[in-house]
C-alpha cells in the first residue's frame, strides 16, 4: 500500500512539476458570520473510524464554513444514534440542537463503501432527509459535499454549493496559472499556466469548459478550454484585442469584446468561434458583457454616458437601458441567478466595493469595504459573492454573503490570487 | 497511465503581417503535433484520477534590424512610451515629436507595421481597464494616421493593468503604468 502510494505520488510529482509550485490551496475561515444560525449536531457514522478520511468531519466544516449553521456538540449522548430511529428528542433539547445528522458506513466486498445518512428534526425526531451512497473511499470528499448539500437545501430551502468548484488565477513570481479547486479549497488543479498574464475564467453552464483571456501571444485572446483533456481553442484572435468571455445560458454562444472594427465593443460568437457578429455600435467603450439568467438580454459596462455605468441590452432587439445612475463609477455586472438583481463593483470616495442592486427598487446595498475590491464572481444559489482584493500588495480572495451578514477569508500560499469564477451546480 | 496531450499553437505573432485581421487560430488539442507557442503556455485537463499535461514553449521571435534608427539611443525612434493622465487619453504635447518622428518613419516604411500597447494603472475593473488601455493606444494611432501613416501598418492592443511597468501602488507608480508603448513587427 505504501509503496503504491510512493509510486503514485512520484507519477504525480513529474506529472505536475511545471506546475507544482503554484499549487497552492485555499484555505476559507469565517471573519463574520449571520445574525442567527441553525443549531446542528453531526454524529460520527456507525464505524466511520475504519476509514483513514471520514465524511462528518468534512460535512461539519462545510456547514460551519457558510456562517448559517452551529455545530451542536454531540459529546456525551450515549449510546451515539446511528439511524433515525434512536434519535431521542431529550438528548438533543437538553444540547439546543435543533436538527441532528446521523449514519453508517459498511465496506462492501468489491472495496466499495455503503454509506447511509438521515437528517433528523431534533424537536420532534421526524427525519427531513436520508440517502444511501455507495462510493468508493477516493469519493468521500464528494460525497460529504453532497450531503451536505442536501442539508442545507433541506434546513434553508437554497441548494448547496458545496459541491461546486471555483477558478482562480494565481500569480507566483512571473508565473500565471488557472487552477480549479473543490469550492471549500481542497484539491487545486491548474489546467493552464503561462508566462503572460490571465484572466477572466468563466465557467460553462455545464461546467466542461472555461473561457478565458490569456496574453501569452502578446495581446489578449479569448480561449476555450475543456476540463476533461486539457485541450483548447483560441476563440477570438483577432486584430486588436480579444477580451471579457461570458456564456450564454445554454453554453452555445459567448459574448465577447472584441477591437477589430475600431472601439471595444461586444460581440456574440458561437463558442467554437463561428458567426461572429456585432450586436453593439457605439462610439464609446462597451465591455464586461454577462448574460441574464433567461438568456435574452446582456448586462455590460459602457461608457457611453460619460463614466462608466451598468446597461442592459435585448439580445434580440437590440434595445438598451441604463442600469445604473448613482456614482460616476459602476461596473461589472454579475446578474443574481433569478434574474431579479445583480451584483457589481462601484468606486466611493476612491474605494472599490462590492455591492447589490435589486432591479425592480434600484436599491443598492454595498457588501464590501473596499478599497481595491473586484471581480466578483456570485456562486449558483445566489447566497454568496467570491471576489478579490488586496491585502498589503498582495491579492487575496475573499467572500461576503449576499445579504452582506457572512464573511469569508480565502487565503492561500500563492503570492497572488485573484479573479475567482464559481462554477455552476451540475457537474460533468 | 495518463494521457499527455501535446499541444500545436500556431506561432503567429507578428510573424506574418499585422495588417490582416487574424482569424481564430486552428484548435491546439490535435494529438500528436508539437509546434511553439509564444507566451510558453502549458495548459492540462482534470481528471478524476490524474492530470493531463501539455507543453508548448519557445516560440521563435524574429530579430530586430541592426544598426536601425529604432535601436539608436540618440535617435527619437528609440524612444517608445507615450505616458497618459488619469482617466485621459489625449496624447500631452511633450509626447508629440516622439509620436510624430514614429509617423514620419512609418509613411516613409510603408513595409513596416507596429503594434501599439496600451496600459492602465491597477485602479478598477481588470476588464474595463482593457477597454480604457486601448483608447491610449487607438489615440497614438489615430495621431499617427493623421500624419499620414497607414491604418494597416498599426495594430492596437491593450494590456488592461496586466502588466504594470511599475508595481508599486502609489501615484508615481500609477504614472509609470499610464502608458502605451510602441513595438515595431519582429521586435
Amino acid at each position: 500500500m505504501r509503496s503504491l502510494l510512493r509510486t503514485f505520488l512520484l507519477l504525480l510529482f513529474f506529472t505536475l512539476l511545471p506546475a507544482l509550485p503554484a499549487r497552492a490551496q485555499l484555505t476559507i475561515e469565517i471573519v463574520g458570520g449571520a445574525g442567527t444560525t441553525i443549531p446542528i449536531s453531526i454524529v460520527p457514522f456507525e464505524s466511520e473510524a475504519t476509514w483513514p478520511l471520514g465524511i462528518t468531519g468534512i460535512v461539519g466544516a462545510d456547514l460551519a464554513r457558510s456562517g448559517l449553521f452551529r455545530l451542536v456538540d454531540y459529546a456525551g449522548v450515549t449510546p451515539r444514534p446511528a439511524r433515525p430511529e434512536e434519535v431521542r428528542v431529550a438528548d438533543w433539547r437538553a444540547r439546543g440542537a435543533d436538527a441532528v445528522v446521523v449514519g453508517s458506513m459498511r465496506a462492501l466486498q468489491d472495496g466499495r463503501v455503503e454509506v447511509r445518512f438521515a437528517l433528523v428534526d431534533a424537536t420532534k425526531a421526524s427525519v427531513l432527509a436520508s440517502q444511501v451512497y455507495t462510493v468508493a473511499p477516493a469519493q468521500f470528499r464528494a460525497t460529504a459535499h453532497r450531503i451536505a448539500d442536501v442539508i442545507y437545501e433541506k434546513l434553508t430551502g437554497a441548494p448547496g454549493v458545496f459541491s461546486t468548484r471555483i477558478a482562480y488565477i494565481t500569480k507566483q513570481g512571473s508565473r500565471f496559472s488557472l487552477q480549479v479547486a473543490d469550492a471549500d479549497g481542497n484539491d487545486p488543479q491548474t489546467i493552464v499556466s503561462s508566462n503572460e498574464p490571465l484572466l477572466s475564467p468563466r465557467w460553462a453552464p455545464d461546467g466542461s469548459r472555461i473561457a478565458y483571456v490569456s496574453l501569452e501571444q502578446k495581446k489578449p485572446v479569448v480561449y476555450v478550454q475543456s476540463l476533461a483533456t486539457g485541450g483548447r481553442q483560441a476563440v477570438a484572435n483577432f486584430r486588436g484585442s480579444n477580451s471579457a468571455p461570458a456564456w450564454s445560458p445554454d453554453g452555445r454562444t459567448l459574448a465577447v469584446t472584441l477591437t477589430r472594427d475600431g472601439g471595444s465593443q461586444l460581440y456574440l460568437m458561437n463558442a467554437d468561434g463561428g458567426n461572429v457578429r456585432r450586436v453593439t455600435q457605439s462610439a464609446a467603450i462597451d465591455t464586461e458583457a454577462y448574460f441574464m439568467p433567461d438568456g435574452q438580454s446582456l448586462l455590460f459596462t459602457s461608457d457611453r454616458g460619460g463614466s462608466p455605468q451598468i446597461y442592459r441590452m435585448s439580445v434580440g432587439s437590440g434595445t438598451v437601458e441604463r442600469v445604473t445612475f448613482e456614482g460616476s463609477y459602476n461596473v461589472t455586472p454579475r446578474p443574481l441567478p433569478d434574474g431579479k438583481g445583480m451584483v457589481f463593483v462601484r468606486r466611493e470616495g476612491g474605494r472599490f466595493q462590492v455591492a447589490t442592486m435589486d432591479f425592480a427598487t434600484r436599491q443598492v446595498q454595498v457588501l464590501t469595504q473596499g478599497p481595491l475590491d473586484e471581480s466578483p464572481s456570485v456562486a449558483p444559489n445566489g447566497k454568496m459573492v467570491i471576489y478579490a482584493n488586496e491585502q498589503g500588495g498582495r491579492g487575496v480572495l475573499a467572500a461576503v454573503s449576499t445579504d452582506g451578514r457572512v464573511k469569508q477569508r480565502l487565503s492561500s500560499t500563492a503570492t497572488d490570487v485573484r479573479e475567482p469564477a464559481w462554477g455552476p451546480l451540475a457537474r460533468p | 497511465m495518463r494521457k499527455f496531450f501535446v499541444a500545436a499553437i500556431a506561432a503567429v505573432f507578428l510573424a506574418g503581417c499585422a495588417s490582416q485581421e487574424t482569424q481564430p487560430e486552428a484548435p491546439i488539442d490535435d494529438k500528436g503535433a508539437a509546434t511553439a507557442s509564444a507566451g510558453g503556455a502549458t495548459t492540462s485537463g482534470v481528471g478524476g484520477s490524474g492530470v493531463g499535461g501539455t507543453t508548448a514553449s519557445g516560440g521563435a521571435v524574429g530579430t530586430g534590424a541592426g544598426g536601425s534608427p529604432l535601436r539608436d539611443p540618440a535617435n527619437i525612434l528609440s524612444k517608445r512610451s507615450v505616458y497618459f493622465d488619469y482617466d485621459s487619453f489625449v496624447v500631452k504635447d511633450e509626447f508629440r515629436p516622439l509620436v510624430e518622428a514614429h509617423a514620419r518613419y512609418l509613411v516613409a516604411n510603408r513595409g513596416t507595421r507596429m503594434i501599439v500597447q496600451g496600459n492602465t494603472d491597477e485602479r478598477g475593473s481588470r476588464e474595463y481597464n482593457i477597454a480604457l488601455g486601448q483608447k491610449r493606444a487607438d489615440a497614438v494611432k489615430r495621431t499617427m494616421t493623421l500624419l499620414g501613416a497607414q491604418e494597416a501598418q498599426i495594430e492596437t492592443v491593450s494590456f488592461g493593468k496586466e502588466k504594470p511597468k511599475n508595481p508599486g501602488h502609489d501615484e508615481s507608480a500609477w504614472a509609470e503604468n499610464r502608458r502605451a508603448d510602441i513595438v515595431y513587427a519582429g521586435e
